[in-house]
């Protein structure tokens, strides 16, 4: 077997993709220049797959979807390419991307309760997401909303259109924001961290809820998380972010049986085991750089204990992980690395410990 | 909300009665009004009957009761000077003085809120600097200099406007203007301080990521959110244009009010002044008693006294 596949770039077909994100890159206006967060990002979903995005805080998980709809504002640059059904969005006017916002494309984010309009009715709320996209109004709007409310599992679904954020649990405010999502019947649903607001038994239903209704609809997810137990619960395949780009890419069984770079390894030795208590075991020291402050060469350098001369030169590029056709890493140093033992024998095990731990939260 | 109004009302009238004392406190404690009003070389005679005539002679605390028995009853006093009912003199005046602050007020919360509006929505541009230069301008200058080179330019240079005096609607508009443009400058800040709050809230992204264009996001969004805190100050205006009128009543000759409140002041008038404080209290009180109402209106989380599950 050949090792020379890694100077190969990863290069899927195009035509399978609903969404193809291309050498996507952003850079925010801080003052007097421009800071670099994105640096060319390659990410496709399937139709119907459920792609997962994970990295710790800041490696611009969110930038890289927000940056897509246009939702970062005037402070930031967006360049690349990103089609969504063949459809270019990068460069499209705010008005043009309003068709897609919401309607083919929808996001649910992290903190339910501030996501949500604290003066509006939630049945407005939904409503105005059913007028945009279905053109429904008035008593039909109220009756879809109903009926999206119950889908979703919230019980006395007339009475809580009426009501206000304030009145629901964290859990049934991302509820609705699922609701408000499945009202523009999206063929991709964004959801960006989903469930880190929630405990840990909420957390279980609104992904079974959303892993119900992705059966339903067929629509493809982008789910973002910074918890790998998570992204194993649910994903297909799974990109892994660090510092404003993927380093690496996977299908989520190869990911979690061989992750290839160091950052992944060093993610998967710090999930926490299912039967010890429940925090996050700190097995990379220090934290993700900020962007105006990344190390020459990998972002990751500084951190990582395979670290050469050679990881200074400059950053890594996707390359394919020897032997496999659907596995890609940014790193210089994966032939060295590949065979030293991180302890990995027992972490599927564990993943499947931790799936049926968060089965049992569901039934309790 | 039944009870938050009931609460917010008990707390009104609290203030008020807070207001009436603080007015008698400081009155009583800041002179005699017999020497003032009787001149220094009165025989002491003449003192003493004054005294008696006026309850000046009871002990503070006795005065204190009668003063509050009697506004109770609705009697606030005589004017010292002409002996009239305190309330009639000062009431007669209050037309003249809101001829010039509900303009003002208008005035100030149209181009304020407009202005605050646009600086947020355009923050850091060109637009949100020159309003908020002027905005600071504007509550930074004390309003007799505002009012001085107003005067100064429009009615000395070039004569276009009345410099003081109240015989033509054209001598409300300096006066007005002054005190519009202040409290739009007050305005303008605190709107936009409030608008960038809420632009910067997740909600906002999630409207715009339900696709809502801009306009929307902004109308339906951000300025029923960015009203709330906005509130806050405009009752607090409300509750100071009398107080306001004070000093742009006296430059310009404006007979309301405030000229009247620096009359009976300098003569003492112990009565006419107690009105005055006693009447810019109460709409002091009852501005941000109609704020405290319109909250519950706008803002849900109030209105409902059931706490968060
Ligand atoms: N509006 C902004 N201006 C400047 N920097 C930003 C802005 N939004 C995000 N960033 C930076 O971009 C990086 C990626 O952010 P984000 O995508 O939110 O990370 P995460 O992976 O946690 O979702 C972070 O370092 C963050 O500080
Ligand atoms: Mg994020």
């Amino acid at each position: 077997m050949t090792h020379s596949g890694k100077q190969t770039i990863f290069k899927p077909k195009q035509q399978d993709f609903l969404i193809d994100v291309r050498g996507l890159t952003v850079d925010f206006d801080i003052g007097n220049h421009y800071v670099r967060a994105l640096h060319g990002v390659d990410l496709s979903i399937r139709r119907g797959e459920t792609l997962g995005v994970v990295g710790e805080s800041g490696c611009g998980k969110s930038i890289t979807w927000l940056a897509v709809l246009g939702l970062l504002g005037g402070g930031a640059k967006v360049s690349g390419s990103a089609r969504f059904d063949g459809q270019e969005l990068v460069g499209l006017t705010p008005r043009q991307l309003t068709a897609f916002r919401g309607g083919r494309i929808a996001l649910i984010f992290q903190d339910p309760a501030s996501a949500l309009n604290p003066v509006h009715r939630i049945g407005r709320q939904i409503a105005e997401a059913l007028r945009l996209h279905r053109g429904l109004t008035g008593k039909a709007a109220k009756e879809e909303a109903r009926r999206l409310l119950d889908r979703v599992g919230i019980s006395n679904a007339a009475q809580r259109l009426n009501e206000y954020p304030h009145e629901l649990s964290g859990g049934m405010n991302q509820r609705v924001m699922i609701a408000m999502a499945l009202a523009g019947e999206p063929d991709l649903l964004i959801a960006d961290e989903p469930t880190t607001a929630l405990d840990a038994t909420i957390q279980a239903q609104i992904l079974d809820l959303l892993r119900d209704l992705q059966a339903e609809t067929h629509m493809a997810m982008a789910l973002i998380s910074h918890d790998l137990g998570v992204i194993a619960d649910m994903a297909d395949r799974v990109s892994v972010m660090y510092a404003g780009r993927v380093i690496e890419e996977a299908s989520a069984e190869a990911l979690f049986e061989r992750p290839a770079h160091p950052y992944t390894r060093g993610l998967i030795g710090a999930l926490p085991d299912i039967d010890g208590p429940r925090h996050r075991l700190e097995a990379i020291p220090g934290a993700v750089p900020a962007p105006s402050a990344l190390p020459p060469g990998c972002a990751f350098s500084d951190r990582c204990s395979h670290v050469e001369t050679i990881c200074h030169k400059g950053p890594p590029i996707l390359g394919l992980v020897g032997g496999e056709d659907d596995h890609s890493a940014a790193c210089v140093r994966l032939d060295a690395i590949e065979d030293q033992e991180l302890n990995l024998a027992s972490q599927p095990s564990k993943l499947v410990h931790q799936r049926a731990g968060l089965q049992e939260g569901v039934e309790a | 909300m039944f009870l938050y109004v009931l609460s917010r009302i008990a707390r009104a009238l609290i203030t008020v009665a807070l207001i009436i004392t603080l007015a008698f406190v400081i009155l009583r404690m800041t002179g005699d009004p017999a020497t003032i009003i009787l001149g220094p070389d009165a025989p002491p005679e003449a003192y003493e009957a004054f005294r008696r005539n006026w309850g000046l002679d009871q002990p503070l605390f006795i005065q204190y009761l009668s003063y509050f028995a009697a506004i109770l009853k609705g009697d606030l006093g005589q004017s010292m000077r002409d002996g009239r009912a305190a309330l009639d003199v000062v009431m007669e005046r209050v037309p003249l003085t809101l001829l010039l602050t509900v303009p003002a007020l208008l005035f100030n919360l149209v181009i304020g809120i407009t202005a605050g509006i646009f600086a947020a929505l355009n923050r850091n541009s060109w637009i949100d600097r020159a309003i908020m230069t002027a905005s600071v301008t504007g509550f930074t200058v004390p309003s007799f200099v505002m009012g001085l080179v107003l005067a100064l330019i429009f009615a000395v240079k070039l004569k276009v406007l009345p410099s003081g005096g109240s015989e033509t609607w054209q001598h409300t508009i300096l006066p007005s203007v002054t005190m519009g443009l202040i409290g739009a400058a007050i305005i303008a800040r605190f709107t936009r301080s409030a608008m960038l709050e809420v632009l910067g809230q997740p909600y906002i992204r999630t409207a715009s990521a339900k696709g809502l264009n801009w306009t929307d996001v902004v109308i339906q969004h951000a300025l029923p959110n960015a009203a709330i805190p906005t509130l806050t100050i405009i009752g607090f205006m409300i509750g100071s244009l009398v107080a306001g009128a004070v000093v742009v009543e006296s430059i310009f000759s404006w007979p309301g009010v405030g000229r009247l409140l620096v009359g009976a002041v300098a003569n003492r008038d112990l009565a006419v002044v107690q009105v005055i404080l006693i009447l810019i209290g109460f709409t002091m009180v009852l501005a941000n008693l109609i704020v405290d109402l319109a909250y519950g209106v706008i803002d849900p989380r109030l209105r409902h006294s059931t706490p968060a599950k």
